[in-house]
């Protein structure tokens, strides 16, 4: 089973530069497990010990997964998971 | 260096003074590996705080979508400072994950006048540019 992962620029050092890479799994936790163990590291930057970090952005095809069930939302094969960092910050 | 024509800079200039109290936010895209911003991009403050911006993470999709299809990338990802100078403050330099954009700031704090300034943000550290406005 396949599923797409779009890697944003920032991201891309884990993954030897590569935009896209490939993951299994029947939720996105197991993606993301899947992925970290072929390109170590990457996990820890989109995950900390409450879910997924607050200024990373994790879509499950068009949908952000914090309006799906975060870490536990399932794919399935053809689906396509993309990352993008936040946009944020401010004066204060 | 950044260099932006005057209708782009007069328009984030306008959205910022439009916004104020509010951050207001948004993005230039150009042509990938260009580094010539060309297409105006407002974009919604899901904070809508005097001190704070963050772009709405289902729009942002929608637009970094489109970029992707057009051949175009984040040129400048601007917001406003509405109380302070127009520099990066440590919020701006921790979230800047755009290392190939340019961070544009504008201050509006004075009523007659827009601060506009422009920075690179890469790694943790912030280097200031000069703005070439060209008509």
């Amino acid at each position: 089973m396949a599923i797409e992962v779009r890697i944003p620029t920032i991201l891309r050092t884990y993954t030897d530069g590569a935009k896209q890479v490939e993951g299994t799994g029947s939720t996105l936790g197991e993606v993301l497990a899947d992925l970290d163990s072929k390109h170590g590291g990457l996990r820890d930057r989109l995950v900390d010990d409450g879910g997924l970090r607050r200024f990373v952005n994790v879509y499950l095809n068009d949908e952000d997964v914090r309006f799906l069930a975060g870490l536990d939302t399932p794919v399935k094969d053809g689906d396509t998971v993309t990352v993008l960092p936040a946009v944020a910050g401010g004066a204060s | 260096m950044l260099a932006i024509p005057k209708d782009l800079y007069d328009k984030i200039v306008a959205h910022a003074r439009a916004d104020h109290p509010d951050e207001a936010c948004g993005v230039l895209a150009g042509r990938a590996g260009r580094d010539r911003p060309e297409r105006f991009i407002p974009m919604l403050n899901a904070a809508r705080s005097p001190t704070f911006y963050e772009f709405d993470s289902t729009e942002q999709f929608r637009v970094w979508r489109e970029m992707d299809e057009r051949d175009e990338e984040p040129v400048v990802i601007y917001h406003s400072h509405t109380a302070t100078e127009a520099y990066p403050s440590r919020t701006d330099i921790s979230y800047a994950n755009e290392p190939g954009a340019h961070y544009v700031l504008v201050s509006t704090r004075e009523p007659a006048s827009a601060e506009f300034r422009s920075y690179r943000i890469r790694a943790g550290e912030v280097s200031e540019e000069p703005v070439n406005v060209v008509e």
